[in-house]
């Protein structure tokens, strides 16, 4: 994977001092001058500034709402067709074998239906949603439109200062506004646990729409440094490192976006790829689960540490999928897969680093009370 | 003071040698979380990876500048790591140890030399 492809805003992050790495084939921020940790204690505390334009913006069209809606029903486990106009939601692709293929969040638009989905994933996305539904939907690629995300608990007054019709938006409203007289749309909802905004912008706009929104004094660049500690904080999953093709809802302890009308005996229920797999993972309730684990010492417990069930011998019975430092938590927080066994909160194991076994409890997520505005 | 191609530093201290991470290292590491440091008064060979420095994104190791014991270590940075950003090439040594083959020092850089090297 390179990092060849470049987002709109990748001359604004070169002046803004961003230190650049290779991301899902983009040339993307890690961090900016005032590094991971300023940037990511600065989002909790007043309004981070990311650019997100790698990921994927698909539009789905077609005769009606009725179909369009139906339609992505068959791709996801989600209540498509109750989804109010307005008003987005979280999902995942799943796969025959009950897989997660990847993550999004998908908008109602009147008749048309706004997806995001990850950047690593978006060709497959549209690949898959192009064999998978009906030829009267159009899947189009709006690969002319920025994505930029402001998050923190002063997200609200930085924005409704740009069009006051922000700050009427609850979690998950989507709706058109003019900031600067931009013509932008944007989500109330974000991937840090903090309250904020995502907002596509035609390309052409997107550096004008950075730097008014980087004008605030509340608001400071943040990179994908802060971002991971930011989302690890609030218990969200990474796609490719927390969920994949191997997880399966059930296990990954995502069955909260799996609405009662998909579920067995629900009004609409199945009719998705692997219904069956992940409705007898639901009954079942056994088999590995997504947990947080805070370890108790100072040092981090990264992607990749296995997990026991003893100070000394016998076999693995977990491992890490993302762990880090939290600078919120002030601590090594991380999250990983253990058996349903040992998945209550308050379960002592252990974790080897460097050949070491060191203690970490199974804790709740998210690590960071999530502070969106119902 | 001394300087490695590995962006440690080394100042003699009462015949033994304080080893710790220069600017410039500090700099790309980011913002340091933890460090494991080694057990005092064990030998270790030029090369061996005796303090592992953790920053908010990633793990890198310090390896022993030259053959010799390990004399010392800092404790105060077991409690605060941050010290290693703040002032590394000050209070935020690592550890001390004795040199047992002082050839090994000659290849050390000056710091006009090290500045070079960096550049």
């Amino acid at each position: 994977m390179t990092g060849s492809d470049t987002t709109p805003l990748h001359g604004l992050h070169l002046e803004l001092g961003a230190k650049m790495i290779p991301f899902a084939g983009y040339d993307m921020p890690v961090q900016y001058r005032a590094g991971v940790m300023q940037e990511h204690l600065h989002t909790r505390a007043a309004a981070g500034l990311f650019d997100v334009s790698h990921m994927g913006q698909v539009r789905l069209s077609g005769p009606s709402w009725e179909a369009v809606a139906g339609a992505f029903e068959t791709l996801v486990p989600m209540d498509v067709k109750g989804l109010a106009d307005g008003r987005q939601r979280y999902g995942f692709f799943t796969s025959d074998a009950g897989g997660i293929e990847d993550d999004l969040m998908f908008a109602r638009a009147g008749d048309d239906l706004m997806v995001v989905v990850n950047a690593a994933c978006k060709a497959a996305d549209i690949a898959h949603m192009r064999a998978g539904l009906p030829g009267e939907i159009s899947v189009d690629a709006l690969s002319d439109r920025a994505l930029v995300a402001l998050q923190g608990p002063r997200a609200q007054a930085v924005m409704a200062g740009l069009d006051a019709r922000a700050a009427q938006m609850r979690f998950m409203d989507v709706a058109e506004l003019e900031p600067g007289g931009l013509a932008v749309v944007a989500s109330r909802s974000g991937y840090t646990g903090e309250d904020g905004y995502e907002i596509s912008v035609p390309a052409a706009e997107a550096e004008r729409l950075a730097r008014l929104l980087l004008e605030h004094e509340d608001v400071m660049p943040v990179g994908l440094g802060a971002r991971d500690s930011l989302r690890l904080e609030a218990g969200l999953c990474l796609y490719g490192h927390d969920i994949d093709a191997t997880t399966d809802p059930v296990s990954a302890a995502l069955t909260w976006a799996i609405q009662k009308v998909r579920r067995r005996g629900g009004d609409r229920a199945g009719g998705f790829p692997g219904a069956d797999v992940i409705f007898e993972r639901m009954d079942q309730g056994d088999g590995p689960r997504r947990v947080g684990l805070q370890p108790e010492g100072r040092a981090p417990m990264r992607e990749g540490v296995q997990i026991f069930d003893s100070a000394e011998g016998g076999d693995p019975v977990g491992h890490v999928t993302s762990g880090g430092f939290g600078p919120t938590v002030g601590a090594p927080v991380a999250m990983g897969y253990v058996p349903h066994a040992l998945s209550a909160p308050g379960t002592g194991l252990w974790g080897e680093v460097r050949g070491k076994r060191l203690p970490v409890n199974v804790t709740a997520l998210p690590f960071v009370p999530a502070n969106f505005k119902r | 003071m001394k300087f490695t191609e590995e962006h440690e530093w080394l100042r003699e201290e009462g015949g033994e040698m304080v080893v710790g991470i220069t600017i410039h290292a500090a700099a790309q590491l980011g913002d340091v979380v933890f460090v494991e440091l080694p057990e005092e008064g064990i030998t270790v060979s030029k090369d061996d990876e005796v303090v592992v420095i953790e920053s908010v994104k990633a793990a890198s190791d310090i390896l022993a500048p030259v053959d010799g014991e390990i004399t010392e270590v800092n404790a105060a940075l077991a409690d605060n790591p941050a010290m290693v950003n703040d002032d590394p090439q000050g209070e935020a040594w690592f550890f001390k140890m004795t040199v047992s083959d002082p050839s090994q020092l000659e290849e050390f850089m000056d710091e006009a030399g090290y500045q070079k090297f960096i550049a």
